[in-house]
C-alpha cells in the first residue's frame, strides 16, 4: 500500500533536489574563495610572519638557552622549583628522544594559538558580559565551534586558504577559544553586586568598573579559562596536523597510518608533558595572583 | 526652615516590564499584592516625600521587603524611580548627565554597604582611598588622606592587610573610613551594621555617634532594627510595603505611634534604653543663689509648697536647700544660705534612663537628681512622675 511505504520510508527530498543544493552551494563558495581567498589569506599575513618569526626564534636559539628562558619563566610564574625542576627534566628528555624541533614547532604554534584566542574571547567575553542580547546571540554560536567536528569545519578553511599553518592557527583557535569566552562572561557576571555598586556608587566610570573591579574580580574564573583554552589547543594539535601543521602532531599522525607504536606513544608523551607543563605554570600563576584570597575563613 | 538638604518628591518605583503603566492602579490606591497579582509589577516604592536637612542622622527603618534597600539607592541613583523627583541642594538629581551623575556622586554623596562592598584584591589602604584614587588625585595625596580617615576609625596599622584577613567589624570600619574618605557631605549607610554582631554593632553605632559630633555629615541611615533607629536617628522614617508610614523624632516614633504597625513595633522596644534624661527633666521654676539670705529662702520655698530649691551658681547646679535646712539656718542666724547647701548627684542629659532608674530608687531620703547639658549647664531635675509615665 502507498500509505505503507509514506510510513516506513521517510519522505525524503528528490535526489536531483539534494545534488542541486551541494552543487550550487559548493560551486557558491568555490567561487567565493577563488574571488577572495588570495585577499583574505593577506588578511593574516602579518600573523603569519610573526607565527615564522617566533617557531624560528625557538628552532635556532641553542637548546640550552630556550630551556633556560622556559624554566625561567616557569618559575616567575609559580615561584617553585620543583615545578621547575619537573620543566627542565621533561625538555631534556624530550630532546634526548629526538623531538626537539617538533616540540618547539607545536610550543610555537600553541603559544601563538592562546595568545589569539586570549585577544579575542576575553573582549567577547566581556560583550556578552555587559548584554544579555549578545550572550544570547553568541551562546549558541559558541556552542557550535564547540561540538561541530574539526574535520567540518577544516574543509571551508583549506579551501579558502590551503593547506598550512594558518588554516592550522585558525581551526586551533575556533576550537580552543569558547572556554576563554564562556569563563570571561561567567566570571564578570558573577561579580559580587555590593562590591559593584559600591564602585558605581563611588563615581567609578564604566572603563574603571571593568578594570578596577569587574575583570580583577573575575580574574580566577578567566584564569582557568585560559587554562582550559590551553589544554584544547594542544588536544588540537594532532589534528591540525593533518592540513600540514608541522610539529608533534605529524608523527602522531604517521604513526597512526603506518601503525608505529612507539613513535607514536613518545610524540603524545610529549604532548603530555607540554600540557602539564602549560596547566601547572599556569594555575600556580593564577592562585599566586588571588594570594588576597586567603585567609578569608576569618570572623 | 531653610531649603532641606535633601528633598524626596511624590518618590514611586515599580519593578517590571512595563513600570509607567502600573502609576496609575498605584494612583487609584491598589495594593501591592493586587498589583502583582494583575500585572506581575512588583511595587517597590509609593508616593515617598521626604525632607531631610542638614547635618542630620536620618534613619529609614523597615523590616525587610519595605523597600528601605530600594529607597536609599535612589538618592544618589543606583536605581532610578518610575517616577518623581529627588533634589540634592535645589538640584534635581533626575536631570543629571552620565556624566554629571558620576561627579555628583565622586563628590556629594558616599555609601557603606551592608555586606561592606569592599574590593577583596586591593590593601586596606587601597579600599580607603579608593574614592579619591578614581576621582584621579596623585597617589600621595589619597594615601596622606586614606591613611588619616583610617587612623579616624581606629585602623591604623591594618593599612597592608587585605579585607579578607580583617573581622566584619574591622571591614565595616574600613568600609566607613572609604566613605568619609572623599569627604562628601552626605552619607548613605545602608543596613551597615545589620551584619555585624550585636556587641560589635553597638560599638560602631558609638563610634558614628562620635564621628558625627566631629564632622556633622548628613547621613540617611537605613536599618531594620528599631533599637539601632532609636539610638542613631535624630529624625526617623518608617517605611512599610514601600509607604511612608511615619516620620518624626525618636520620642514621637515611641510616644505616639502613628498606627498599629508602628505601635506593634515600639511595643516591644525597651524605652529606658532609648530615651535620655533629657526626656524626663522637669524644669525647675524654683531657683537660688548662695548669696540669697535664709530668711527669703524659706519664704520662697513655702510659698510654694516644695521640699527643696535649687541652688544655682552661674549655670551649674551647686546643690539643694531642703525646708528644714532653711529653717536651720534661719535659727542659727546665718547671713546666707550658702553653708546649708547640699551636694546632689547630677547626670547629663544624655544618660539614659537605664542607667538612672537604679539610681532613682535607691535614693535615700528621696533625694532628686540634677540633669546637666553638654555644656555642663543646669537644665533641670529628674521628675519622678515624667519617669513613671516613660517607663510604665
Amino acid at each position: 500500500m502507498a500509505g505503507d511505504s509514506w510510513l516506513t520510508e521517510f519522505p525524503e527530498m528528490s535526489r536531483e533536489g539534494l545534488l542541486g543544493i551541494r552543487k550550487s552551494l559548493d560551486a557558491t563558495y568555490r567561487d567565493f574563495s577563488r574571488e577572495y581567498g588570495d585577499s583574505i589569506e593577506s588578511i593574516f599575513d602579518p600573523l603569519l610572519s610573526f607565527l615564522i618569526w617566533f617557531e624560528k626564534l625557538l628552532l635556532n636559539t641553542p637548546w640550552p638557552l630556550v630551556i633556560i628562558a622556559i624554566t625561567a619563566l616557569a618559575y616567575f610564574a609559580s615561584r617553585s622549583w620543583k615545578l621547575s625542576l619537573g620543566v627542565v627534566v621533561s625538555f631534556l628528555l624530550i630532546g634526548y628522544f629526538g623531538m626537539w624541533e617538533d616540540t618547539m614547532r607545536t610550543l610555537s604554534i600553541i603559544t601563538v594559538c592562546t595568545l589569539l584566542s586570549i585577544a579575542l574571547g576575553i573582549p567577547v567575553g566581556i560583550m556578552m558580559a555587559r548584554s544579555d542580547r549578545v550572550q544570547s546571540g553568541v551562546t549558541p554560536i559558541l556552542d557550535i565551534m564547540q561540538t561541530m567536528p574539526a574535520f567540518v569545519y577544516l574543509i571551508p578553511v583549506v579551501m579558502l586558504l590551503g593547506i598550512g599553518r594558518i588554516p592550522g592557527v585558525i581551526a586551533v583557535v575556533i576550537y580552543a577559544i569558547p572556554p576563554v569566552i564562556r569563563l570571561t562572561n561567567l566570571g564578570i557576571r558573577l561579580v559580587d553586586r555590593e562590591v559593584l555598586e559600591a564602585a558605581t556608587s563611588y563615581g567609578a566610570s564604566p572603563t574603571q568598573r571593568l578594570l578596577g573591579v569587574q575583570l580583577p574580580l573575575a580574574m580566577p574564573t578567566i584564569m582557568a579559562g585560559i587554562n582550559q583554552t590551553i589544554m584544547m589547543s594542544l588536544a588540537m594539535v594532532v589534528i591540525a596536523s593533518m592540513i600540514g601543521v608541522k610539529g608533534l602532531g605529524q608523527p602522531v599522525l604517521k604513526s597512526i597510518t603506518n601503525q608505529y607504536f612507539t613513535l607514536g606513544l613518545f610524540n603524545g608523551l610529549a604532548i603530555v608533558a607540554l600540557a602539564i607543563i602549560f596547566d601547572r605554570v599556569s594555575q600556580a600563576y593564577a592562585k599566586r595572583t588571588q594570594k588576597h584570597m586567603e585567609g578569608s575563613d576569618h570572623g | 526652615m531653610a531649603e532641606p538638604l535633601v528633598r524626596i518628591e511624590n518618590l514611586y518605583k515599580v519593578f517590571g516590564s512595563n513600570p509607567e503603566s502600573v502609576i496609575p492602579l498605584v494612583e487609584a490606591g491598589q495594593s501591592k499584592d493586587d498589583i502583582l497579582a494583575a500585572t506581575g509589577h512588583t511595587l517597590g516604592l509609593q508616593n515617598i516625600n521626604l525632607e531631610i536637612g542638614k547635618g542630620e542622622i536620618f534613619v529609614v527603618m523597615g523590616l525587610s521587603g519595605s523597600g528601605k534597600s530600594t529607597l536609599i539607592r535612589h538618592f544618589n541613583r543606583l536605581i532610578d524611580p518610575t517616577q518623581g523627583h529627588i533634589f540634592v541642594e535645589g538640584v534635581d538629581v533626575m536631570t543629571l548627565s552620565a556624566k554629571e551623575l558620576q561627579e555628583f556622586r565622586r563628590h556629594k554623596m558616599s555609601m557603606v554597604f551592608q555586606r561592606f562592598g569592599l574590593l577583596p584584591h586591593c590593601s586596606v589602604l587601597e579600599n580607603v582611598g579608593y574614592g579619591l584614587s578614581i576621582q584621579g588625585l596623585g597617589k600621595d595625596k589619597v594615601r596622606e588622606k586614606a591613611l588619616h580617615w583610617l587612623d579616624a576609625v581606629g585602623l591604623s596599622g591594618y593599612e597592608d592587610q587585605y579585607p579578607s584577613q580583617l573581622s566584619g567589624g574591622q571591614q565595616q570600619r574600613v568600609g566607613l573610613a572609604r566613605a568619609l574618605c572623599t569627604d562628601a557631605e552626605i552619607l548613605l549607610m545602608d543596613e551597615a551594621f545589620s551584619a555585624l554582631d550585636p556587641l560589635i554593632r553597638r560599638e560602631m553605632q558609638d563610634q558614628l555617634i562620635s564621628l558625627q559630633h566631629k564632622l556633622h555629615k548628613t547621613i540617611i541611615f537605613i536599618t531594620h532594627d528599631l533599637d539601632e533607629a532609636l539610638r542613631l536617628g535624630d529624625k526617623i522614617a518608617i517605611l512599610r510595603d514601600g509607604k511612608l508610614i511615619q516620620v518624626g523624632n525618636p520620642e514621637d516614633i515611641l510616644l505616639h505611634p502613628a498606627d498599629d504597625y508602628v505601635e506593634a513595633f515600639v511595643h516591644d522596644v525597651n524605652r529606658t534604653k532609648v530615651l535620655t534624661a533629657a526626656h524626663v527633666v522637669s524644669k525647675v521654676q524654683l531657683t537660688l543663689t548662695g548669696r540669697t539670705t535664709a530668711q527669703q529662702a524659706l519664704d520662697t520655698i513655702r510659698e510654694r509648697h516644695a521640699d527643696y530649691a535649687c541652688v544655682l551658681d552661674g549655670k551649674s547646679l551647686k546643690g539643694i536647700l531642703t525646708l528644714q535646712d532653711a529653717e536651720r539656718a534661719l535659727n542659727e542666724g546665718a547671713g546666707n544660705i550658702a553653708a546649708y547647701v547640699r551636694n546632689v548627684n547630677c547626670v547629663p542629659d544624655s544618660a539614659e534612663l537605664e542607667a538612672l532608674l537604679p539610681r532613682l530608687l535607691i535614693q535615700k531620703e528621696n533625694q532628686p537628681i540634677g540633669v546637666t547639658n553638654e555644656d555642663g549647664e543646669f537644665t533641670g531635675m529628674v521628675s519622678c512622675s515624667k519617669m513613671a509615665e516613660f517607663v510604665s
